[in-house]
């Protein structure tokens, strides 16, 4: 039975998180990390990414100052009034 | 799974009601939550920030329009995404720029460095030669501050399509079957695409705590 190695399986963690290994791949997936800590720790170190990407999102735009965040973050407050502008004009009419 | 950036919005029958009721905060709320990541979609397709702004603007000006007829064969989200897909794509076939969505290169190079790993000539070749090192656990609000900005700068620098593709599934909290619908792509191309983002983005995180521990 074929084996991964570790740069196979740092591949194959995305499709893991997914669910969408087939239960041979899966079950060879989990075997290799059982025994090796290195893919272990990688796919915590995944996991962990997409976590703090996820806080990035709760903390909503505008929340926060950081100057690294790009210009793109979220509508500037003049559009963000016109559009609620145009919200009310909308239904009144 | 359920999205943080969307755990605050009602249900869609509630939304949609709310919108066709003139709730202004209800579209104050969907404006402040999805703007972010549709400014990011558009500007995958547009050539300038000030362009992927008006997008967003035209995007949320149909939304206002469309909403009586709204069907609800999709969910909201999809359904607003979708209008700004669109949107996008007319203008970026006007400015001339058409980004395409797949990419037989990145496909097909290694995620993580090969030097990272043993090669033929060593005793378990494939296997961790430089396996990585534990991560600290971000304490206190200056490191979470930091680790934010840290973020914010490797989604910029990854290649449009990823950045997309992370920002809708890992910080919007889209799921995989949302994000194929908005894009009009496969699940194994999006898969690819979240896959290079997330070790891009690991990889920074990497860097960051490597430098942060020799500096300690």
């Amino acid at each position: 039975m074929k084996r991964f190695s570790c740069d196979e399986v740092v591949e194959l963690v995305t499709a893991y998180l997914e669910g969408e290994l087939d239960e041979t791949t899966r079950c060879l997936f989990a075997e290799h990390l059982s025994g090796c800590e290195g893919c272990a720790r990688y796919l915590g170190q995944i996991r962990a990414t997409a976590d703090a990407l996820g806080a990035l999102g709760a903390s909503g735009p505008g929340a926060g100052g950081e100057p690294s965040r790009p210009p793109s973050d979220g509508l500037p407050q003049s559009a963000r009034e016109r559009l609620l502008a145009a919200f009310r004009e909308h239904r009144r009419s | 799974m359920e999205s943080f950036a969307d755990g605050g919005l009602p249900p869609d029958d509630v939304v949609v009601a709310a919108l066709r009721a003139g709730d202004e905060a209800m579209f104050a709320t969907l404006l402040d939550t999805w703007s972010r990541g549709m400014l990011w979609l558009a500007r995958s397709h547009v050539s300038t920030n000030d362009s992927a702004q008006e997008v967003v603007q035209d995007t949320w000006l149909a939304v206002i329009r469309g909403i009586d007829a709204f069907e609800g064969r999709s969910s909201v989200k999809t359904w607003v995404y979708r209008i700004l897909v669109n949107t996008a794509r007319k203008r970026g076939v006007r400015e001339n720029r058409v980004v395409p969505w797949s990419s037989a290169f990145e496909h097909e190079s290694p995620t993580v460095e090969p030097a990272r790993f043993q090669d033929a000539d060593d005793l378990l070749p494939g296997f961790w030669k430089d396996a990585p090192a534990a991560w600290p656990t971000p304490e206190g609000e200056v490191l979470a501050t930091e680790m934010r900005g840290l973020i914010t700068k490797a989604l910029a620098e990854l290649p449009h399509r990823q950045r997309v593709v992370i920002t809708l599934r890992d910080v919007e909290g889209c799921t995989s079957e949302e994000v194929c619908e908005i894009l009009e792509i496969s699940p194994a191309n999006q898969r690819v695409l979240l896959h290079r983002a997330r070790a891009a983005v690991r990889g920074r995180l990497e860097e960051y705590f490597e430098t942060a521990g020799r500096s300690a």
